[in-house]
């Protein structure tokens, strides 16, 4: 029983970090339906930029020694993280994206690849990132807890304690806030709520800055919970946070939420029986999604407009 | 839109200059190719590579080179993806009809640039790839590729030796192997290890899989902790070891670490692995002169110890350019037989005689990380 549960822990924790990922890609889809591909390449950029505060600051102490300016560093980490990745994140969308809105679905898609593709070889250039694999710096002491035979260890709970409060934060500022409704409002009709005054452009450019925002403070947590880097690092958990995205609902954000922890104990459990089919596993339950319910668990049937 | 038609035609011919410099030069050099990982996932690996077999080829340059010749290394990148190493053998061989070549450090790298090399008779020797079908096709049914030999033990002999050492010296009885089942070096420890430990009276309860873009690891490690082993055999490369070793660690196994000479790295997290041992080519510490002579050299040149990868680079280039040397000549069917017939050479790392199938016979060392440093635990004699 421990067991089970112990493997059951590994999974949602698992899945608290497809979260992250999944969050950004379900809100620039339900916003301009468009499936950003190079999401999982902010998310690389993320890791990459607390990488190099965390080694430019090594040296500095702020609240002495212990494990409080630890935690300082890795915030101002995460939110370096965060910053980068809004402000790369509203360029690409500037730049690669805006010139297509009103191209076909297909091309955009296609752009995002290109995008993707791109951040990935140009940032494994010697005088970018470098094509190496790169251990990460933990400034925090990690710490493992036993709760009744359980071990959580710290760097789980905050990477839960990130995810929930974020998804919280996303969902306050969708319903409640006029740049949520400005969002719902474009999201439900582009044109009508150009008409009625919303500024579109900058609307779909705050959503691009926010799934990045959630992307690059992921970035920074993935690496410190598996502290191994290369700009190479986003396709897996991009395809799988997309993956999560599907089945949640694409556009749906508690969809997404949900889709990611079903992947990461889904992931956990078909390795802890049978090691080597977990990525099988996963994108199995792409096709199934897609065969059974293609609009997801929280995804509503949308009539394709003729 | 005329001008940038222009302009990419400009551009076309700019890159086009250079590329007549390349034609090969023949005559008064001979030229040597290296294959190695000068980026990505074991980068170590490859710049260990070069600085020993640049070593190598400066002192015999020094002696006046090889048949009156200067020798010229040709440095080409695999990345360690098998893909990219076919890519810059078939260009060695086609383009700059290079004749002699070192490499790769990963089996799964050497073994299709020895396809490549043996049918164009081009004679190799890796250095570091440990995986039996380096030399050997195993399909159909055992051909040795007859161009190809190696610098170092193969994986029948270096997974039984840290099973054994882990069974009769740490009196251990129960392992765990985890292993990436998409590298033939990886499985093929593995595999040796296992046979090995069962077959001298050890159980291996969990023996599991993973691949290269694994990073999450709790599934596995929660698998195995339900029934602590004493030892966990890790025979990947350090960068892998890295992210395991400190999973494990965090989910609180307190067992011993062990793995193969993919951990020979300054980049090897030595908290994580502390006490851990591993199965390797060479010790520095060794009081041999041949060994203290290279790492007096290789100190002097580069200021640091050289780790086994640069030793048998070193090794590698100074076989292929004594047989070179010997055949007399600069035909690789000859050099080949030259090779073959190799007979107590002293390397650095011991005493080489090819077998049967191009693999020297040499002893194995075991290491231990011991105060964040690689310390000599033992040795084994090949049976």
């Amino acid at each position: 029983m421990t067991y089970v549960l112990q493997q059951l822990i590994n999974g949602i924790a698992l899945g608290f970090v497809y979260a992250l990922i999944a969050l950004g890609y379900t809100m620039v889809y339900g916003i301009v339906r468009l499936i950003n591909f190079a999401h999982g390449d902010v998310f690389m950029v993320g890791a990459f930029v607390g990488y190099f505060v965390l080694r430019g600051m090594a040296k500095v102490s702020l609240a002495g020694a212990g494990w409080l300016n630890g935690l300082i560093l890795f915030l101002i980490a995460v939110l370096a993280g965060m910053v980068v990745c809004t402000v790369l994140n509203i360029i690409i969308e500037r730049l690669a994206y805006k010139p297509l809105r009103n191209a076909p679905r297909i091309a955009a898609l296609i752009t995002a690849i290109g995008v993707s593709l791109f951040l990935e070889y140009f940032t494994s250039l010697k005088f970018v990132f470098g094509p190496d694999y790169i251990t990460y710096p933990t400034p925090l002491p990690m710490v493992t807890w036993d709760v009744a035979g359980l071990r959580i260890s710290s760097i789980q709970v905050i990477i839960a304690v990130v995810a929930i409060v974020l998804l919280l934060a996303m969902n306050y500022i969708v319903r409640y806030t006029k740049m949520g409704k400005a969002m719902r409002a474009t999201a439900f009709d582009r044109d009508a709520a150009s008409l009625m005054g919303i500024d579109v452009d900058m609307t779909i450019s705050f959503t691009f800055g926010m799934g990045a925002a959630l992307a690059g403070a992921g970035g920074v947590l993935y690496a410190t919970a598996y502290p191994r880097i290369s700009t190479f690092m986003g396709i897996i958990p991009g395809l799988k946070a997309f993956t999560a995205a599907v089945l949640g609902g694409i556009g749906s954000l508690p969809g997404a939420f949900v889709g990611a922890l079903i992947m990461g104990v889904a992931e956990v459990a078909a390795k802890s029986i049978y090691s080597t089919i977990a990525d099988g596993v996963a994108f199995l339950i792409l096709i199934l999604v897609l065969l059974v319910k293609p609009a997801g668990i929280f995804g509503r049937n949308e009539v394709e407009k003729v | 839109m005329r001008s940038i038609k222009f302009l990419s035609i400009i551009l076309i011919l700019v890159m086009l200059v250079p590329m007549a410099g390349c034609a090969p030069k023949q005559g008064n050099t001979i030229r040597i190719g290296v294959i190695a990982p000068m980026t990505g996932d074991v980068k170590t690996f490859g710049d260990s590579t070069q600085k020993g077999a640049q070593l190598a080829v400066d002192e015999w340059n020094a002696k006046g080179g090889v048949l009156g010749k200067k020798i010229e290394l040709v440095l080409a990148d695999d990345k360690n993806d098998p893909a990219e190493a076919t890519n810059a053998a078939t260009k060695m061989i086609q383009q700059d009809k290079i004749h002699y070549i070192v490499g790769s450090v990963s089996s799964k790298c050497s073994i299709p640039i020895s396809e490549i090399a043996n049918k164009n008779k081009v004679v190799m020797i890796s250095g570091t790839s440990t995986n039996g079908k380096v030399t050997v096709d195993p399909w159909p049914g055992g051909t040795r590729k007859p161009y190809v030999f190696r610098a170092c033990f193969i994986d029948d002999f270096q997974g039984p030796a840290m099973a054994n050492y882990a069974l009769n010296t740490l009196g251990f009885k129960k392992a765990a192997i985890f292993y990436d089942n998409g590298n033939d070096y990886v499985k093929g420890l593995a595999e040796t290890f296992k046979a090995a430990f069962e077959k001298g009276g050890g159980t291996v309860p969990v023996y599991e899989a993973y691949s290269s873009s694994d990073t999450d690891f709790s599934a596995l490690i929660t698998k195995m902790m339900a029934d602590p082993p004493d030892i966990l055999y890790v025979p990947d490369y350090y960068n892998m070891v890295n992210l395991i070793t400190k999973q494990a660690r965090d989910a609180g196994f307190k067992g011993v670490f062990a793995g193969g000479d993919g951990w020979d790295s300054a980049d090897l997290n030595m908290q994580s692995t502390e006490g851990g041992y591993f199965t390797n080519h060479y010790s520095p510490e060794d009081p041999r002169p041949e060994v203290q002579n290279f790492v007096k050299a290789y100190q002097a040149k580069y200021g640091s110890v050289p780790d086994a990868l640069a030793t048998l680079a070193y090794d590698a280039t100074n076989l292929l350019l004594n047989a070179i040397s010997t055949a007399g000549v600069d035909d690789t069917a000859k050099v080949k037989d030259a090779m073959q017939a190799t007979k107590d050479f002293q390397t650095v790392s011991g005493s080489v005689t090819f077998d049967e199938n191009g693999n020297p016979h040499k002893d194995i060392t075991i290491l231990q990380i011991k105060g964040g440093k690689q310390t000599f635990a033992a040795v084994v004699k090949p049976s």
